[in-house]
């Protein structure tokens, strides 16, 4: 058994219980940083403090949302926005910033995309990233489907009709998943379940195995450098700060945190009082009616681009490119053949695809919502075949790249 | 090392704002039928060339023209003859009260609609006289004078007993113009009047059923329920609901909500009863936001400051 010492002070007795300095020496004094980071790197830390402004925001609005078909529109409507104190303010955090942690994720997937931080050891950095990208998008749809809007039920319906497979016509299993034939209670049911319980845990999960999967390889930095951790570290620790290139986690690098997620915070907060009609879309203010079909039914904006992957194709041609679409950025550590971990701007071709997919991704994006007609579906038609292409074609560019 | 900061930044919100662009305002452009305001100018309308005489407009409203046989004027203290219910069975809707129908309405769409009501209503495709197909309010025909002259008064004498323009509330523009068809249950408004809150069950549910009544009829009435509008004023946009109550055609050709005639600053005050129910709390949210806004500011400002420090000895 350990040997335990009468404490001399509260942090002594912790620490001869759980050794809490070694702890804060591996997570944050001693947990080396690169220097040459930017912003970029600041983005992960963004994702945790809007993940914590979700988390809190919809503790307040659980209090008095109501899982019901008959009610649930009007306990968030009605309720939370009118007659509960500040839960208007709650709602439009909770909205705004399940809109906004999307566009965060996105910048932060490029950001590893660019730099090349999914290889060389961060395989297991991109898989968890990449979990945590798949387990947020089922939570917004969940999440979603609360408020019993138009848009709820229909993109409810669309979205769990995928799962038939086409001319597979698995309508059993949308059956089974909807708890029904069509969206009504038992479906809310367990959608409220899903949002409130198991996708939150899941993602709390994932972003514990995220963080333990950085720990050791460290984040990549601008340079594309590869820093010996050790060396750099005694640089720092014998008082060299200037010279070496790593810094401690914390302060160093979280007072670079904190101040870009201060700015950060100036525009979350424009958004949710002056500027969130993008994020809770008007259509959704109209109650759910089975008998009426809303003109236009499109995602969240976040959902578009793989939504229009599947669109402008025959349904089971469309579902096969759509799955396909799902899984390939998983993929990317494998697809990617060089060995070089530096920015794109040094490597040739793929500096080119880094650019041709974005635009693509965003192109695709626009034409998720426009309505299907004439230029917007041709053009729709041929970014999704370059999607595709872009994908086919990675592996061969980067076999022949040399090394940077 | 140079610092690529400042060139990042511009990259990252350069592609956000077009993406956001493009999801936004630019699809929406796209997706919905452009309606331009006329500015409630009714210019299909024929302007009134007389001036009218309230006291013979007195006469006619009550007497020859026989507008009280079917509308009340509380103000005047002349009753319905039939309560809500009732009158909806027999028109399809219960006429509404005119006691403030002056200051409401355009005065050109008074006049026209005492002379055609299915015309200024713009349901002529639901009312077509030729066909045997009549409007539920009589067309008047003159009460044997010059009947410009007649119609002037009656819109003259409905514009006296009427509040001023400026005294119109939200509250009176809905119920007048909008209320005898819409529900705002937001803001308790049903079809025959705002729900008291009954001691007992069994009145409240006895009101629930008169409005229930009143709803079988006006679904009869118009071919469906008008939606209630509680969320409206965030479903819809302001301009949406402005050029809609200015003329419903423009937007949903065929329908059958009638265009009601008001004044831009009647349609102003009915659109601020709706953002009232349905946005209730939008004035707390600008000043809370500013608020906020100023503390966001005062946070990153100290971020800076103490990452500065912090970072003074590793450069
Ligand atoms: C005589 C009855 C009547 C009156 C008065 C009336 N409406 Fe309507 N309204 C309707 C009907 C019927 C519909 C359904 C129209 C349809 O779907 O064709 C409707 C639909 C609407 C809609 C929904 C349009 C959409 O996009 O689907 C709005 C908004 C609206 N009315 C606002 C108003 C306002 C504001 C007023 C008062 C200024 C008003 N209405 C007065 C009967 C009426
Ligand atoms: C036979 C019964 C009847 C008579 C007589 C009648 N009305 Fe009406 N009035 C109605 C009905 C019914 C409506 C509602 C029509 C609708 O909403 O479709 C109405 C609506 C109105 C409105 C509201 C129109 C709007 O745009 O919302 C006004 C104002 C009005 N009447 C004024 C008059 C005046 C003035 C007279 C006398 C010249 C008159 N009415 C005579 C039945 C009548
Ligand atoms: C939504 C929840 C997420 C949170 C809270 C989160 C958090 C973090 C944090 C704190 C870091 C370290 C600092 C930084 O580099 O930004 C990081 C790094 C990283 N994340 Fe995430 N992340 C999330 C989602 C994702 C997703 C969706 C991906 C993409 C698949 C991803 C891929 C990566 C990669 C590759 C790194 C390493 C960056 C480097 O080494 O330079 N993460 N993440």
């Amino acid at each position: 058994m350990a040997h335990f010492t009468k404490a001399t002070s509260v942090k002594d007795w912790l620490n001869q219980r759980m050794a809490i300095e070694k702890v804060e020496k591996v997570m944050a004094s001693e947990y080396w940083i690169p220097k040459n980071i930017n912003f970029l790197w600041a983005m992960g830390m963004v994702l945790a403090i809007t993940f914590a402004l979700l988390l809190v925001s919809g503790i307040f609005l659980l209090m008095y949302y109501q899982p019901h078909v008959n009610t649930a529109f009007d306990s968030v409507n009605f309720t939370i926005m009118r007659e509960v104190d500040y839960g208007w303010l709650w709602r439009h955090v909770h909205g705004v910033a399940a809109s906004v942690v999307f566009l965060v994720i996105y910048i932060h997937m490029f950001t590893g995309i660019y730099y090349g931080s999914y290889k060389k050891g961060r395989e297991m950095i991109w898989i968890s990233g990449m979990l945590l990208f798949v387990t947020f998008s089922a939570e917004a749809f969940s999440g979603y489907m609360l408020p019993w809007g138009q848009m709820s039920y229909w993109a409810g319906m669309v979205i769990t009709n995928i799962f038939s497979l086409g001319d597979l016509h698995l309508d059993g299993l949308v059956e089974w998943i909807r708890g029904d034939y069509v969206p009504g209670q038992a479906f809310l049911n367990r959608f409220f379940m899903l949002h409130a319980l198991l996708l939150p845990l899941a993602i709390m999960g994932l972003i514990g195995l995220h963080f333990a999967a950085l720990r050791i390889p460290h984040v990549n930095n601008q340079d594309g450098e590869e820093i010996d951790f050790d060396v750099e570290a005694k640089k720092y620790l014998s008082g060299d700060k200037a010279g070496s290139k790593v810094i401690r986690f914390a302060n160093d690098f979280m007072s670079k945190d904190l101040m870009v997620v201060g700015i950060f915070l100036i525009f979350f907060f424009y958004l949710v009082f002056f500027h969130y009609g993008f994020a809770l879309d008007p259509v959704n203010f109209d109650p759910a009616d089975p008998l009426k079909t809303p003109a236009h039914i499109y995602p969240e904006w976040y959902f578009l681009w793989s939504y229009e992957i599947l669109r402008p194709f025959s349904v089971n041609i469309g579902l096969v490119a759509f799955g396909f679409a799902q899984v390939i950025f998983m993929l990317l550590p494998w697809l990617d053949r060089s060995p070089n971990a530096v920015p794109a701007s040094r490597r040739g071709a793929f500096s080119v695809w880094f650019w041709v997919l974005l635009a693509d991704m965003i192109t695709l994006t626009a034409m998720g919502k426009l309505p299907p007609e004439g230029i917007f579906s041709t053009i729709g038609l041929v970014a999704a075949l370059l999607f595709i292409a872009l994908w086919v074609v990675l592996p061969f560019i980067t076999k022949n790249e040399k090394k940077a | 090392m140079k610092n690529k900061e400042p060139l990042i930044l511009v990259i990252v919100v350069a592609f956000t704002l077009l993406t956001y662009w493009l999801v936004e305002p630019y699809a929406h452009s796209q997706m919905h039928k452009h309606v331009d305001s006329q500015n409630f100018a009714y210019a299909d309308l024929p302007a009134i060339t007389k001036t009218g005489n309230v006291e013979n407009g007195k006469l006619l409203v009550t007497g020859a023209a026989a507008c009280t046989g079917c509308h009340s004027i509380a103000k005047e203290n002349l009753p319905a003859g039939m309560d809500a219910v009732t009158a909806a069975g027999a028109y399809g809707v219960n006429p509404p009260d005119l006691s403030e129908a002056g200051a409401v309405y355009d005065a050109k769409f008074l006049a026209d609609l005492i002379k055609n009501p299915a015309h200024a209503l713009k349901v002529e495709h639901k009312f077509d006289a030729a066909k045997g197909q009549m409007h539920p309010m009589a067309s008047f025909a003159g009460a044997g004078g010059d009947l410009d002259q007649e119609v002037a008064d009656m819109v003259a004498y409905m514009q006296s007993i009427a509040v001023k323009p400026s005294e119109v509330t939200p509250k009176m523009a809905f119920e007048n113009a909008c209320g005898r068809c819409h529900a705002v249950k937001y803001e308790k408004w049903t079809q025959i009047g705002e729900k008291p809150s009954f001691k007992l069950e069994k009145d409240s549910l006895t009101f629930d059923v008169k409005v229930l009544e009143y709803q079988e009829h006006l679904t009869k009435y118009m071919g469906k329920l008008p939606p209630d509008l509680s969320m409206y004023y965030r479903s819809r946009n302001e301009h949406f609901l402005s050029t809609f109550i200015e003329n419903p055609q423009a937007h949903l050709e065929g329908t059958a909500m009638p265009r009601v005639g008001v004044t831009a600053d009647a349609a102003h005050k009915v659109i601020e009863y709706l953002a009232d129910s349905a946005d209730t709390k939008r004035h707390e949210r600008s000043s809370v936001g500013m608020n906020v806004i100023i503390f966001a500011v005062v946070f990153a400002i100290f971020a800076l400051l103490w990452k500065k420090q912090v970072w003074r000895d590793l450069h």
